[in-house]
């Protein structure tokens, strides 16, 4: 809607090394005022460097930036919001101990003559806003007791309506649920109509050729493609990400898929009558040994705290557990792993040692099966570079420190760590959120070979599409309660959307 | 290394400066304390003849020795991002209590209870460990943060401290205590061979065994370590006991090494001993740094303190430039810590 119109900001062959590693090589990137840019690419391609070059996180690069048709430099993400950027970054970076209004307004609260922050008025505005964009909560409550759904949504609503006329999403949906995202959309159309330039990263093709004018595709540190969004469609994005023949890797579920009926193998997991406080109430199921049992709910449904009584990290109000028939009460996660328990939660930043590196991340939940006192490092690092290898982690480095990983390959090594040797229950929370389709491709991969190994997975999501593309069996939480259990019958991804 | 899609820039000559100045970024941690320690000799060598001698080098070793055994586990505790302010009320009660088990000269006016050497030394070691667990109950158990906790035992072990000796002072402890705490090998104190010992142990421990990389990752990410199924309590539990023991040995051996046992005798070196942690580069939120930070801090504490002995300034003023040299370290490694982090970003 926008071709012939000038680019409010330009960016021309920025390269961008960290250390050796270089992860932008001579990117040209142009947005017009008035567009949703989508912007997709494998794990790892450079999209969230060239964003954060944008918003001026990284101030180190090389390159021409030009605003408004003058280049510019900044020099911090300060720079970035005063002229009008701004940024929603993969990882939420909310204030949790602040309240929902202050983090709305975090850095321009509203002051009066004498510098005093207005609590009535940014209370009151705060809610509005919030409103405005469909979220019904108090705004003096703190922001870190909301389900993280809602401190997402939160965070980009302060983005949203920061006024900033360049706004970048990365990744914004991977935690809302289908009407979240709907309304979420319904936003970005209007603030672009209203002429506010946005980027939107998502590995969802299918969000990404819904809202986007425009589609630059990445891979490995290079832009490889820019098409109107109009003008292309999901495989040829997929192949210009990824490469030719793996076109067909993601698919829709809009067609019914047959469940499988229930195998007559000994259960794994019993749990009855799990309740907690205001999360869960009367929560029973099952899980055979090589069956992959889906919990579907939307945001808020109760999952998160369902996983973490699995794992030792909660315990239940009421209700028992039972591993292989016999009676179990946790009384830490360390209990549960000794059971036979493995958890990868919904967080990469509650699930990994940023400061360390890969090797070390993968081998801490099985370090006291390769040493008794004394570490073996030349073991550690063989059996993470397996897991690399396998699980394809890019760079495939198992010295690097973890943070210097992007999104997607964090995520992968928050699996990788459990799969060295592999527990009797595999609990996955939202597995494969971030991650690029060929990654997902491979994660639905490897739970069928731990499935057909015996393993018993529990595999908890908000999206509908990771639990139908890996479940045998899916049960639907809704406030904290079963509502609706789908086993050996047809399904798609609407009668379960339904069901929650 | 890598292989797949390559990522990793051939080493062109334009890349290699910027590398090396990010390892040299990254590791501004160890260095900063190191070339602060290298300043500080260089000044006093050069402000004072007497300093540079191997005689004052000697000196320094042993006047960092109770500070070097309090320290070993002190740093097991920071580097888990806990404190522990107990710790030179431990050394002090400790030190007491095996003083106190001890047959004293008919003159001191306490009313102990004399045992066997290797008894009194149980009872002091058991003491201590009692103390630390007590520490490790209120903060893995009950839940109080360490700050707090500690704080309170410290005033628990000085009240004990004050009833064993009311206000009196003790001279005997068990001979072997005498022998490691004052004298001396082939003229090396034993005190310093036991301080290094330790340190080296606390080393070994910390980079070799598994409890020691646990350590670090409970410092590096608690949550992250609980989501790998480690037990977070056992360990934090741990390394407040580590604490207190090292603490008790620290003060039975600075007890034989002062020649008494005494109320409020190793006040300073709570001080002392959370400066030459922090000093060396042990990062206060955890997981980073160790015990060869620890010893380059130690060194910066007692250059800077035996230095200024040599060099011919007002003694009440020297207590002054001590604390702004003290933080001037602190700066410094505050300020090597941010440069990492925006490597790291
Ligand atoms: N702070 C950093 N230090 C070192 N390397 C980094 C750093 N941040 C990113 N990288 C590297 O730069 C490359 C691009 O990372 P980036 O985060 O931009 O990928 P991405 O396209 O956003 O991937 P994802 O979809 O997984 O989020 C990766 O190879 C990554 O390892
Ligand atoms: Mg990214």
């Amino acid at each position: 809607m926008s071709a012939g119109l000038k680019p409010i900001l330009e960016l021309q062959e920025i390269t961008k090394a960290f250390g050796g590693v270089e992860a932008l090589r001579g990117v040209d990137f142009a947005l017009s005022p008035g567009e949703i840019h989508g912007l997709v690419g494998e794990n790892g391609a450079g999209k969230s460097t060239l964003m954060k070059i944008i918003a001026g996180v990284h101030a180190d690069f090389s390159g021409r930036f030009i605003l408004d048709g003058r280049e510019t430099r900044f020099r911090s993400v300060r720079d970035a919001h005063a002229a009008g950027i701004a940024m929603v970054h993969q990882e939420l970076s909310v204030a949790p101990d602040l309240s929902v209004a202050e983090n709305v307004f975090l850095g321009n609260q509203p002051t009066n003559r004498f510098g005093f922050v207005q609590w009535r008025r940014m209370a009151r505005e705060a809610g509005e806003q919030l409103k405005r964009f469909g979220i019904d909560v108090d705004p003096m409550s703190r922001l870190g007791d909301l389900p993280i759904g809602l401190q997402q949504l939160i965070e980009i609503a302060r983005v949203l309506f920061s006024g900033a006329r360049i706004i970048i999403l990365d990744e914004p949906t991977s935690a809302l649920s289908p009407p979240e995202v709907e309304r979420l959309f319904a936003t970005l159309k209007r603030l672009r109509d209203e002429g506010t330039s946005i980027v939107f990263i998502s590995h969802f093709i299918e969000d990404i050729l819904r809202v986007s004018d425009v589609v630059t595709v990445f891979r490995n540190g290079r832009k490889v493609a820019e098409t109107r969004a109009a003008d292309t469609s999901k495989p040829a994005l997929i192949e210009a990400m990824i490469g030719h023949g793996r076109e067909a890797l993601e698919e829709t579920y809009t067609h019914d898929i047959m469940l499988p009926p229930p195998a007559e193998k000994p259960v794994v997991l019993n749990a009855s009558g799990l309740s907690l406080a205001r999360s869960l109430r009367d929560v029973s199921f099952d899980v055979r040994a090589g069956e992959v049992l889906g919990i579907y709910g939307f945001m808020g449904c109760g999952q998160l705290e369902l996983a973490r009584i699995l794992f030792g990290k909660l315990k239940p109000d009421q209700g028992s557990l039972a591993i292989a028939g016999e009676q179990k009460a946790f009384r830490s996660t360390a209990g549960a792993r000794r059971a036979g328990i493995a958890f990868v939660p919904e967080s990469r930043r509650d699930m990994l040692f940023h400061q360390e590196p890969v090797y070390k991340n993968i081998s801490i939940s099985v370090l006291d099966r390769i040493s008794s006192l004394l570490l073996k490092p030349s073991r550690e690092r063989e059996i993470a570079a397996r897991q690399v290898d396998q699980l394809r982690i890019r760079p495939a480095a198992v010295e690097l420190d973890l943070g210097m990983l992007s999104g997607g390959n964090q995520q992968k090594v928050a699996l990788a760590k459990w799969l060295s040797y592999p527990p009797r229950l595999l609990v996955l929370c939202e597995p494969t959120r971030g991650m690029d389709v060929g990654a997902k491709d491979d994660v639905i991969h490897i739970v069928r070979d731990l499935r057909a190994k015996g393993l018993a997975v529990i595999v908890l999501s908000t999206e509908p599409e990771t639990v139908l593309s890996l479940a045998d069996r899916i049960i639907v939480l809704k406030r904290g309660a079963v509502v609706r259990e789908f086993s050996n019958e047809r399904i798609s991804k609407d009668r379960l959307l339904e069901a929650a | 290394m890598t292989s797949g899609e390559s990522v990793t820039v051939p080493a062109s000559d334009r890349k290699r400066p910027h590398r090396l100045a990010v390892m040299l970024r990254s590791q501004m941690r160890n260095i900063a304390p190191f070339l602060t320690l290298i300043c500080l000799f260089g000044f006093f060598a050069a402000a004072s003849p007497s300093f540079a001698t191997l005689d004052n080098l000697g000196n320094i070793l042993t006047q960092i020795s109770v500070t070097g055994i309090i320290a070993v586990g002190l740093t097991f505790v920071i580097l888990c991002a806990e404190i522990d302010l107990s710790i030179a009320a431990i050394a002090n009660v400790t030190g007491i209590a095996v003083a106190y088990f001890t047959l004293q000269e008919s003159y001191v006016n306490i009313a102990n209870v004399p045992m066997p050497g290797w008894a009194a030394i149980l009872l002091a070691l058991a003491l201590c460990a009692l103390l630390g667990l007590v520490n490790a109950f209120g903060l893995t158990v009950i839940g109080i943060p360490s700050f707090i906790m500690t704080l309170a035992m410290m005033q628990i072990a000085a009240g004990i401290s004050a009833l064993l000796v009311r206000g009196q002072i003790a001279y005997k402890v068990p001979p072997l205590v005498t022998t490691l705490g004052s004298t001396s090998i082939g003229g090396i104190p034993w005190i310093v061979i036991v301080a290094a010992l330790m340190l080296l142990g606390g080393h070994l421990v910390l980079t070799y065994t598994r409890f020691g990389r646990y350590v670090y990752m409970v410092g590096g990410n608690r949550e992250a370590a609980e989501y790998s199924g480690l037990n977070v309590k056992l360990i934090l539990g741990s390394v407040m006991v580590i604490s207190a023991v090292c603490a008790g040995v620290g003060g039975m051996l600075g007890v034989a090494h002062f020649g008494s046992a005494q109320q409020n005798e190793f006040d300073t070196y709570l001080l002392d001993s959370i400066a030459a942690v922090v000093v060396g580069g042990t990062s206060l939120f955890g997981g980073r740094g160790g015990i060869g930070n620890t010893i380059v801090g130690l060194f910066v504490l007692g250059v800077l303190n035996n230095g200024l002995d040599h060099v011919n300034i007002d003694s009440f003023l020297k207590i002054l430039i001590r604390g702004l040299i003290l933080l001037a370290a602190l700066v410094i490694n505050v300020y090597a810590q941010r440069l990492r982090e925006r490597t790291a970003d």
